[in-house]
C-alpha cells in the first residue's frame, strides 16, 4: 500500500473541499435548520407539538444531514468524474492500487459525514434552545453509532456514485433519496409506525431507520427506539455489504 | 532512461461501450436494464508490437483502428481479453503499481482535475507520485513555462481552452518524469503554432532517452516525429517499419489515381504493361497506378484510354507517403 499516495489523495479532496467551505456548508445546515426552526420552534411554541418532539427531531435531524452529506460528497464527484472525459483517470493512473481509490474516497465521505452531523446537532441546538432533552449518557455506544452512520453514507455513496449516471442524478433525489428521508424514522420514531404494520415492517429495508433509531437510542433514550445492538449489527452489516457492491462496481467502471 | 514496450498477440472484445472509443467505432447501446441489447466490438485482434528504450514510435490509423485501446491497455485502464502486455520489466495487468510508476499518459480527452487550478494539477500530480515539496514547485513552474502557461496557472482549469487543457495535460504527464510517455492523439485541436512547440517538446524529452509511444491519423505528424511507424486497422498492425521504409514498401511509391469516364474491361492490364507501372487496382471506372513516376506516366495513361475508347475525367497524383502506404494496404484513405 501506498500511504504517500494516498495521503496526497486526501489533501486533495481537503483542499477542495476548504476552496468549496461556504456553499458546502449552505447546502448541508440550510435544510435542517429551517426544519427545525418550523419544527422545533414553530409547531412547539404554537401548541401543535408536544415539548418532547425536541428530543425526538434532533437525533433524527443529525441522520439525515450525516447520510445526506456523505452520499453527496461521494457519490457527486464520482458521477461527474466517471463522465465522458473520465476525470477520475487523473488519480487512477496514480501508483496506487485502484481500489484504495474508492477507498479514499469512502474515508474523505466518512470524515465530511462527521463534520456535517457534528455542526447540524450545535447548529440545532442553538435553534431549538437548551432544553432539547438530549441525555449524552452512553459515549462509547454514540461514537460507535456515528461511526457506522458516517460509514454508511460513505459506502452507500460510492455504490449509488458507481451505478448512477449524471442524467439520472434527478431520479436517485427523488426517487431514491426522497422517499428514504420520509420513511427513514428521522421525523417519527419507528415505533410510530406500529398502527401501519406492513409499512412498518417494508421500512425496514431503509438503512436510515437504523441510523434515526440508534441516534435516538443514545442521544434522547428516553424516547422510544429500537435496541441499540440490534442497531450496531445491522448497521455493520449494511456497511460491509455496501463496501464490498461499492468496490466491485467501482472497479468494473473504472476498468474497461 | 526509457524502458521498452511490448505487447504480445493482444485481443480485445467489448461487450459494453469503450468508454474511449473513437465515434463511428461501436455502436452506443441506450436501453433500460436488462433489457439493453447485448453489443460486442472487437477492438484488437492479436497486435503484437516492440518498442525499444529510447525510441519515438507512431500507431498510425484512422477512427476506431484499436490505437487507444493498445494504449488503454498498456496503461492499466483497459483490461485485455487475451495476451500480455510489459512495461520494461513489468507486466502490466499483473504488476499496475510498478508500471504506472514507469508510465505518464495523455489521453484523447482531456481528462484534467477540474477542481483545481494548472498549477494545483501539477502539484498534486507530482504528490500522487511522492515527489518532494520543494521539488515539485521547481518542476511545476518549470514545466508551466515551457508550456507557455504560466500567466494563467492560477486559473481553474475549468475556464481553459481546448489547446490549453491538452498542453496541461502534456505537462502533467510529464511532470514525474516517466520514463515511458504514451500520446494518444497528441495534437488534435492544436493550432500549427502550438503543435510545433509539442513537437519540440517530444523530441526534446525522447533526447533524454525517453521512450515516447504516441498514436496518430495524422501521417504527417508520424513522418515528421516517429523513429518506427505501425500501421494499425481493424485491430490488427498491417505494416511495421521505419517511415522511410514503409514507404518504399508501396510498389513505385507514385500514386496515379485516375478515373475514366466510363468502367473499361481489359484497360487495366494495358495499364499495367506501361513501363514503371508496379500495380494497377481497379474499382469500376476508377483506376490507382503505384508506378515509379507520377506526372510523366500520365500521357500514356491517357493514350491508352482514348484508344479503349473512354476519357480521362479526373487524375490526382501523389507522391510517396504514408498515405499511399494506407491505401495500399486497406484499399481506403486514412481520412475516409
Amino acid at each position: 500500500m501506498n500511504w504517500k499516495t494516498f495521503a496526497a489523495m486526501l489533501r486533495r479532496d481537503a483542499h477542495v473541499a476548504r476552496r468549496n467551505f461556504i456553499p458546502l456548508l449552505l447546502q448541508t445546515m440550510l435544510q435542517p435548520i429551517l426544519f427545525v426552526f418550523i419544527f422545533g420552534q414553530v409547531m412547539i411554541r404554537s401548541g401543535f407539538m408536544p415539548q418532547n418532539y425536541r428530543a425526538m427531531l434532533l437525533p433524527g435531524i443529525m441522520a439525515i444531514s450525516m447520510l445526506m452529506t456523505g452520499v453527496q460528497a461521494v457519490s457527486m464527484p464520482l458521477i461527474a468524474e466517471f463522465q465522458f472525459t473520465r476525470e477520475i483517470e487523473d488519480r487512477l493512473l496514480a501508483p496506487m492500487k485502484i481500489e484504495w481509490l474508492a477507498v479514499e474516497k469512502v474515508f474523505a465521505g466518512v470524515i465530511q459525514a462527521l463534520i456535517s452531523g457534528f455542526i447540524v446537532v450545535i447548529a440545532a441546538w442553538l435553534v431549538m434552545g437548551a432544553n432539547v432533552g438530549v441525555k449524552f449518557q452512553r459515549p462509547l455506544e454514540f461514537a460507535l453509532v456515528v461511526f457506522l452512520v458516517a460509514l454508511l453514507s460513505a459506502a452507500g455513496g460510492l455504490t449509488l456514485g458507481c451505478s448512477v449516471g449524471q442524467t439520472q442524478i434527478g431520479l436517485l433525489f427523488s426517487l431514491v433519496l426522497a422517499p428514504m428521508i420520509m420513511f427513514g424514522c428521522a421525523y417519527y420514531p419507528w415505533s410510530a409506525l406500529k398502527s401501519f404494520p406492513v409499512v412498518q415492517m417494508a421500512v425496514l429495508i431503509n438503512p436510515l431507520v437504523y441510523a434515526s433509531e440508534g441516534l435516538r437510542g443514545t442521544l434522547a433514550p428516553q424516547v422510544p427506539h429500537m435496541p441499540t445492538l440490534v442497531v450496531i449489527g445491522v448497521l455493520a452489516v449494511v456497511d460491509a455489504a455496501l463496501i464490498v457492491v461499492g468496490l466491485n462496481r467501482f472497479f468494473r467502471k473504472a476498468v474497461s | 532512461m526509457g524502458a521498452t514496450v511490448k505487447t504480445n498477440d493482444l485481443r480485445k472484445i467489448y461487450n459494453t461501450p469503450p468508454p474511449l472509443a473513437a465515434p463511428g467505432s461501436a455502436i452506443f447501446a441506450r436501453g433500460k436494464g436488462p433489457k439493453k441489447p447485448k453489443m460486442e466490438v472487437k477492438a484488437l485482434d492479436g497486435v503484437s508490437l516492440e518498442v525499444g528504450a529510447g525510441e519515438i514510435f507512431g500507431l498510425l490509423g484512422p477512427n476506431g483502428a484499436g490505437k487507444s485501446t493498445t494504449v488503454g491497455i498498456l496503461t492499466t485502464r483497459v483490461k485485455p481479453t487475451s495476451g500480455d502486455a510489459w512495461i520494461g520489466p513489468h507486466n502490466v495487468w499483473r504488476e499496475q503499481v510498478e508500471t504506472k510508476r514507469l508510465i505518464g499518459v495523455v489521453q484523447q480527452r482531456p481528462n484534467l482535475d477540474f477542481s483545481l487550478s494548472a498549477r494545483e494539477i501539477l502539484l498534486f500530480h507530482a504528490a500522487y507520485f511522492g515527489i518532494g515539496s520543494a521539488e515539485r514547485t521547481r518542476r511545476a513552474a518549470e514545466l508551466l513555462e515551457r508550456f507557455q502557461l504560466t500567466e494563467r496557472a492560477e486559473e481553474i482549469v475549468r475556464g481553459y481552452s481546448g489547446g490549453m487543457m491538452q498542453r496541461l495535460a502534456i505537462a502533467r504527464a510529464m511532470m514525474h518524469d516517466p520514463d515511458v510517455l504514451f500520446l494518444d492523439e497528441p495534437s488534435t485541436g492544436l493550432d500549427p503554432q502550438t503543435r510545433l512547440l509539442l513537437w519540440e517538446i517530444i523530441r526534446e524529452y525522447n533526447a533524454a532517452g525517453k521512450t515516447i509511444l504516441l498514436t496518430t491519423h495524422n501521417m504527417e505528424e508520424a513522418d515528421a516525429l516517429c523513429q518506427r511507424i505501425a500501421i494499425v486497422d481493424h485491430g490488427k498492425v498491417i505494416a511495421i517499419g521505419t517511415p522511410a521504409e514503409l514507404k518504399h514498401s508501396v510498389p513505385g511509391g507514385y500514386l496515379v489515381r485516375v478515373k475514366f469516364s466510363a468502367p473499361v474491361d481489359g484497360l487495366a492490364d494495358r495499364l499495367r504493361e506501361l513501363p514503371g507501372v508496379n500495380e494497377v487496382k481497379v474499382a469500376g471506372s476508377s483506376v490507382d497506378v503505384y508506378a515509379d513516376s507520377g506526372g510523366a506516366l500520365v500521357g500514356a495513361i491517357a493514350a491508352s484510354a482514348s484508344n479503349a475508347g473512354v476519357e480521362l475525367s479526373d487524375v490526382h497524383i501523389s507522391e510517396p507517403s504514408l498515405e499511399n502506404l494506407f491505401l495500399h494496404h486497406t484499399g481506403r484513405s486514412l481520412r475516409q
